[in-house]
């Protein structure tokens, strides 16, 4: 920065000439003033966008227990996870086989039950009720609602159809239903939110 | 023109202040003020020095977890802690664990519905949940307590002059009316029900005195329950309780107040480096 | 803008060219507050307090925004709202805390300003206008701040919207109307709260868009100076940037250290304990008071406690706003060509016991209203009034004004032992 040009008429830049030999090390604490005022900045911009971060109490409410000594065989529950529907279904023995005669290759997402159930506890299907695609809800877990082509879950929205795993088989949605992170207290007892 | 018409605005306000002031001067002669009880009785609280008090103040957990006991076994039974939950005692050195069995054995329930019949009910408290008040509502707080509303506690060391203080000075400053305000004030009295407090506003408080006496709650840290030091340990938890960031606050107001003086340094030297070549 | 030597922008790279054909923005800002803005050399620190006041209004705008994301304006979770930003929301006590005392920042730096005004005269001739704009941004500043003050819902925040929508109805005839068409209601309640909530955040823009104003007709005689003489020619100044861009950096610091200390360390301390009590509309504190920067408006409001023709009460309410609306016409009152109170020995003593006497109506107003405080109070109020509209108009035509220097630059090399003086002149 040609800082002779600022100076105003009627004073003499001479003087400055005279005092300072190196007029580059005088220019360093312009540049480390401002250097510290932009990291000033972005520190103070920190908290203002940590604030949109989920608070204390929202993130208090991140579990849900789930009560399984209800839900018959065949049955499926709608509960809330994190404000977002939770299905939570007790697959029959057939609706089992059905999803096991699936060959992964034929899969767009390919998962197996066994991954997507816990160990022994392959009839517990517990998944989000969030349709991959842009989020509608699915229709078929509560009772008399259309279970779609694949007899599982069916969004109306888009026509994405899941089969008795929760998985996709047509329609727009790229992925199978989300299964959260949860785990077993107890054999009718779950808790959802935290890994098992 | 305009000089005219303000001298004449200004005559106006002036000349009714001096109406006002010599009815003021007339009163304060004729009807002199006397002051109240209230004023020459009121005690100012002493300082207990907190170890949260100053611009370095910190916490002392163990000492707001016995006042934590304190306020659990005497004030809780009808004090409110309205704004703050269960899962704020982790920030006070109490486990996950500790917490959820806290919550879980807390006397009074949470208020829900029942799953089953929709009708009014009780669940156990878990961690997420805030304390629960110990009253429905306000007209059954003022039924259970001769009709004086006990005041939320969350917030009650920020709600009153030199907070932390007057918590420990009034629970500890219960005494009878000293003997000249018999002689000073022949109508004080304090009407049945209520009781002489001389940290209390108007002296007269409806709270009977919650510690009454030495040992009323066993610490667990072997520290001596005197009244005095529960009175101090209940101060400090809800010093903690109206202000539970006050550690980060002071952390981040150090680095903030470094940070800003060797700006200020570099910024007062860039200031005399631009202007090094004019004289102002 | 205004004098013929000031720096012309010049765009060097295409892209800047670009932009300035077609939104010649930088033009803008290189004029307003660039190297294109040619100021006094001799300004003093109190002239830093403008760009402050630009930059508290900037952070209560930024941290008010964010507050009004996890604030919610009803009467029944209000206070309990700001609660959780305190307790729950990330960083929430910092920004809250910022907000609370950025506002005290705010009207301490613009005091300053204002006194500045005051003591050199940038409110005579030929800045009026930027008088009257200032005066505008104070009462708004004013309504903002007070609106604030009501969204926490506190027992102070519903008091005083009591107290101050009560002046309403001291105006004959249709002031009850008025105060509960200003409510919505019979007392301060959600729909208060929600009028107050939405104009709180208007507001602010207001004043941001006033304050453009109040720059723009500054920069049509440029700013004043502490001679209060007028620039004569181009070594009377020096470009905005980076001579003044960098004293008000070293400025802008300072003012962040001491807000800092009240944040940090005793951000309450501005506050009162009543305000930490849910707003109780069956209960009053035992000692309403306003904020502090409302103090002394508020010991002229109290002082008028006699009936003479009109209503003490209306008495009072007409002298609190009167004691803000006279500003509007100081520029008229004071008829002194002379402009900085350095060169006017009478004004200069007047205006020093016009600074006591607002102190002093700053105590009484947040004292007890003990006869002793109450007599303080009116000889002040009396003072502040005369002051103003007898003594000012007075001073300006008795006083004799000690010489004035010939030029800025006269002055500032008089000031440095005055060996360049015979330089100077040559150039000159």
């Amino acid at each position: 920065m040609a800082t002779d040009s600022m100076v105003p008429p009627g004073e003499s830049p001479e003087p400055f000439h005279e005092e300072v030999p190196d007029p580059r090390r005088r220019d360093f604490i312009n540049i480390a003033a401002v250097s510290f005022a932009g990291v000033g900045a972005v520190a103070i911009v920190l908290p203002l966008i940590n604030q949109m971060n989920p608070s204390a109490d929202v993130l208090a409410q991140s579990t849900t227990e789930v009560d399984l000594s209800k839900v018959e065989p065949g049955q499926a529950i709608v509960t809330t996870f994190r404000k977002q529907p939770l299905f939570v279904r007790n697959l029959t023995p057939k609706e089992i086989a059905d999803a096991d005669a699936v060959s992964l290759s034929t899969l767009r997402d390919p998962q197996t039950l066994e991954q997507r159930t816990k160990p022994g506890k392959k009839n517990w299907l517990i998944t989000l009720g969030v349709c991959t695609h842009l989020g509608c809800v699915p229709l078929g877990a509560r009772e008399g609602e259309n279970r779609g082509p694949f007899g599982g879950y069916f969004c109306p929205c888009h026509g994405s159809a899941y089969d008795t795993a929760a998985r996709i088989r047509q329609g727009p949605a790229p992925k199978n239903l989300l299964v959260p992170d949860y785990k077993f207290d107890s054999d009718t007892a779950v808790t959802v939110g935290v890994a098992s | 023109m305009v000089r005219i018409i303000s001298s004449l605005v200004g005559a106006a306000f002036v000349f009714v202040l001096a109406i006002a002031l010599f009815g003021t001067v007339k009163t304060a002669i004729t009807e002199p003020a006397k002051e109240g009880p209230e004023k020459v009785f009121h005690l100012h609280p002493e300082d207990i020095h907190l170890p949260s008090a100053g611009w370095f103040g910190k916490f002392d957990n163990r000492q707001i977890q016995r006042g934590f006991q304190v306020y659990k076994e005497v004030c809780s039974a009808c004090h409110s802690l309205k704004y703050v939950a269960f899962r704020d005692l982790t920030k006070i050195g109490y486990s996950e664990a500790e917490v959820k069995a806290i919550a879980n054995q807390w006397v009074i329930e949470q208020p829900t519905v029942n799953p089953e019949t929709g009708e009014a009910s009780t669940r156990k408290n878990v961690p997420s949940d805030h304390f629960p008040s110990p009253f429905a509502n306000e007209v059954a707080a003022r039924a259970a307590n001769n009709n004086a509303l006990p005041p939320d506690l969350s917030l009650m060391t920020k709600a009153r002059e030199d907070g932390p203080n007057y918590v420990h000075a009034l629970i500890t400053g219960y005494r009878n009316p000293p003997a000249e305000m018999k002689r000073e004030f022949p109508d004080f009295t304090t009407p049945k029900g209520l009781h002489y407090n001389p940290y209390f506003a108007n002296l007269n408080i409806a709270m009977p005195p919650p510690l009454t006496q030495d040992g009323q709650v066993t610490y667990t840290d072997g520290t001596k329950a005197t009244r005095d030091q529960m009175a101090r340990d209940v101060a400090a938890f809800l010093t903690w309780t109206a202000e539970p960031n006050l550690e980060a606050r002071h952390g981040a107001g150090l680095a903030a107040v470094i940070f800003l003086a060797i700006f200020i340094f570099l910024a007062w030297g860039a200031y005399q480096n631009v202007w090094r070549d004019v004289k102002h | 803008m205004s004098f013929p030597w000031a720096k012309h922008y010049e765009p060097k790279q295409p892209l800047m060219r670009w932009l300035d054909e077609k939104l010649p923005l930088p033009r803008l800002v290189y004029n307003a507050v660039g190297a294109g803005y040619p100021v006094p050399r001799n300004l003093n620190y109190f002239w830093n307090f403008g760009v402050l006041a630009g930059a508290a209004l900037a952070m209560q705008i930024i941290t008010g925004v964010v507050l009004a994301m996890h604030y919610a304006a009803n009467a029944g979770v209000a206070f309990g709202s700001v609660e959780s930003i305190m307790r729950d929301v990330n960083a929430g006590w910092f920004l809250r805390y910022a907000h609370a005392n950025g506002a005290s920042m705010f009207l301490a730096v613009v005091y300053i300003h204002i006194g500045r005004g005051l003591y050199y005269g940038s409110y005579k001739a030929p800045r009026e206008m930027v008088w009257l704009l200032g005066v505008v941004i104070f009462l708004l500043m004013m309504a903002t701040a007070f609106m604030g003050y009501v969204l926490p819902w506190g027992q102070m925040s519903f008091w005083g919207a009591q107290v101050i929508t009560g002046f309403f109805s001291a105006i004959p005839l249709v002031g009850e109307t008025i105060r509960v068409w200003l409510l919505g209601g019979f007392a301060p309640d959600n729909a208060a709260l929600n009028r107050f909530f939405s104009l709180h955040y208007l507001l602010p823009f207001v004043i941001a868009g006033v304050i453009m104003l109040h720059i723009w007709a500054l920069h049509i005689p440029g700013s004043n100076n502490p001679t209060g003489v007028e620039v004569k020619d181009e070594q009377d100044t020096v470009p905005f940037h980076p001579y003044y861009t960098a004293k008000d950096g070293f400025g802008l610091g300072v003012f962040l250290l001491i807000f800092a200390l009240f944040i940090f360390f005793s951000p309450n301390l501005l506050g009162h304990p009543d305000n930490y009590i849910e707003a109780n509309p069956l209960s009053t504190p035992a000692h309403i008071v306003p904020e502090w920067y409302f103090l002394p408006f508020y010991a002229i409001l109290k002082s008028f406690t006699a009936d003479f023709i009109l209503p003490a009460k209306l008495w009072g309410v007409l002298a609190m706003f009167g004691s803000i609306l006279l500003l509007f016409f100081l520029p008229w009152l004071d008829s002194s060509p002379v402009r900085s109170a350095n060169y006017r020995p009478k004004y200069r003593i007047f205006l020093g016991i016009l600074l006591a006497d607002v102190l002093v109506l700053g105590y009484v107003g947040g004292a007890e209203p003990l006869p002793r405080n109450v007599i303080m109070g009116q000889i002040a109020a009396a003072y502040y009034f005369a002051h103003f509209l007898i003594i000012l108009p007075w001073v300006a035509r008795s006083e004799r004004p000690r010489p004035l220097p010939n030029s800025i630059t006269e002055a500032v090399l008089a000031k440095h032992g005055g060996t360049s003086l015979a330089h100077s002149a040559a150039q000159a």
